[in-house]
């Protein structure tokens, strides 16, 4: 899809968001190039599920995102409940908290956008199952910089309107499946 | 000379020029702050005044007076709530309170009280443990319509059951109402709870220390600083503490990668509150 090399990932999910995720991110080889950065709608509970949960599943490494740690190749980073996660020109995580954006603390649209700032045209942005409207304007920002823009297929995702909203402001986005987002992602 | 290859967008250029500006003009400090959330805060403070480019803003900064306010507010104001995080509290209620008790006086320090929520929690949770009148509360920031937002003390009434529900779990020993009067939508807090509270400009970027501390809570300010300024603010926080003082950090800030972190011990590791090592 692009002739540029791609430096991270970055993805966002929310309602169903723990399926699809397992459709996707145990499927990747020890050997994966870059980082993964992920945005999942998760209540504000300060113990963060996710990273433990993925930790078991998968053969990369998984961590909760630390402010100003530096983002390394290989590991899946996921935002901390009640903080979003944003990326450093230098490449190192910021975590802030602001106030929610379309109520939602992490912001799916905060991440995707301070990554297609770091990253530009080296990044892939895939929004996922999800029942609000966060990372539809993040995507286009992606899209925006020479980002590959990926959406799960909203007729095959767990709730549509996320992938519904990123697709009506990302024509150009690249609709697919779970099982193909997987496929596309190994082939990085 | 080596050049440090930042990807300098026009953008990018621009908002470093206003910081400067900023700077320059009015001495507020925000160079050193994490970049990409300041970028965030001034899009959108640049979308919502209508200007069309940073550099318009920087215009108006150095021509009209009332801009750097307005400014200001983007730059720093953030909603926090009472009892963010009930553990925190607890832990101080539980661990950090007994430890108080052995002193005839104690200094707290909120710095960076913002709109003055974790200043009126502290000052609650020591009224119940029976400390306010022997502790006096410095409250900082550097933005002044924060420090009148926390003077005033008034609150949206949409806000006040995720406080009461904070306070509860926090182990709270009385209810938040008695401390509050509701009328058209909006809580105004006692303000006998002011008694003991001095308000104060301070900034932990540019000034000094200004008292001994018992506890300083300082939460979620430090993750908006580059590496370098939370060293100066830590290096702050050592020097401000009185030996085996108290420092509180916000669940994601921690002192592990700082210089400073010889100074402090784990108190309660899990709730990121430490305690000054004695010299």
């Amino acid at each position: 899809m692009s002739a540029i090399r791609p430096q991270a990932v970055v993805i966002g999910a929310s309602a169903g968001a723990l399926e699809a995720l397992s459709a996707i991110l145990p499927l990747l080889p020890v050997s994966f190039p870059i980082p993964i950065l992920v945005v999942v709608h998760l209540p504000p509970d300060k113990r963060s599920v996710m990273a433990e949960l993925f930790r078991a599943k998968c053969s990369l490494r998984v961590e909760e995102a630390e402010d100003k740690q530096p983002i390394e190749p290989g590991t899946i980073y996921f935002a901390p409940p009640d903080y979003h996660l944003l990326v450093e020109f230098d490449k190192t995580v910021s975590l802030s908290s602001d106030e929610p954006v379309l109520f939602s603390r992490p912001s799916i649209d905060v991440l995707f956008e301070s990554a297609a700032d770091a990253y530009g045209p080296s990044l892939i942005a895939i929004v996922l199952t999800g029942a609000n409207h966060d990372g539809a304007k993040g995507l286009q920002a992606v899209g925006a910089a020479g980002g590959i823009a990926l959406i799960q297929d909203p007729l095959r995702a767990f709730a549509s309107a996320m992938p519904e909203a990123a697709i009506a402001m990302c024509p150009a986005a690249h609709v697919m499946s779970i099982a193909a987002i997987g496929e596309f992602l190994k082939e990085v | 000379m080596t050049l440090v290859p930042i990807p300098e967008k026009v953008e990018d250029i621009e908002i470093r020029l206003l910081l400067e500006a900023l700077f320059l003009k009015y001495h507020y400090d925000f160079r050193s702050y994490a970049f990409a959330s300041i970028k965030r805060r001034l899009k959108q403070a640049r979308e919502q005044l209508g200007l069309a480019t940073f550099s318009a803003m920087q215009e108006s900064l150095l021509h009209d007076p009332e801009m750097v306010g307005q400014l200001l507010r983007y730059l720093t104001v953030q909603v926090s709530e009472m009892f963010r995080d009930p553990s925190y509290f607890r832990a101080i209620r539980e661990k950090v309170v007994p430890h108080l008790r052995t002193y005839p006086s104690i200094k707290l320090w909120v710095a960076g009280c913002s709109g003055g929520e974790e200043l009126y929690s502290m000052v609650i949770l020591f009224r119940e443990e029976g400390l306010e009148e022997r502790t006096l509360f410095y409250a900082t920031d550097i933005n002044q319509d924060a420090l009148k937002t926390a003077e005033a003390g008034v609150y949206p009434l949409d806000r006040v059951p995720l406080f009461t529900e904070n306070h509860r779990k926090s182990g709270g020993k009385s209810s938040l109402s008695d401390y509050y009067q509701a009328a058209y939508g909006r809580v105004t807090f006692d303000r006998t709870l002011r008694r003991n509270v001095v308000f104060a400009d301070h900034s932990l970027v540019t000034d000094a220390v200004f008292a001994e501390m018992h506890l300083i809570s300082c939460r979620n300010v430090l993750i908006y600083f580059d590496r370098n300024l939370q060293d100066r603010a830590l290096g702050l926080f050592k020097d401000s503490l009185a030996r085996k003082g108290f420092l509180g950090l916000g669940a994601k800030e921690s002192l592990r990668f700082s210089p400073q972190s010889g100074a402090f011990r784990d108190f309660v590791r899990e709730e990121k509150i430490y305690q000054r090592q004695g010299e």
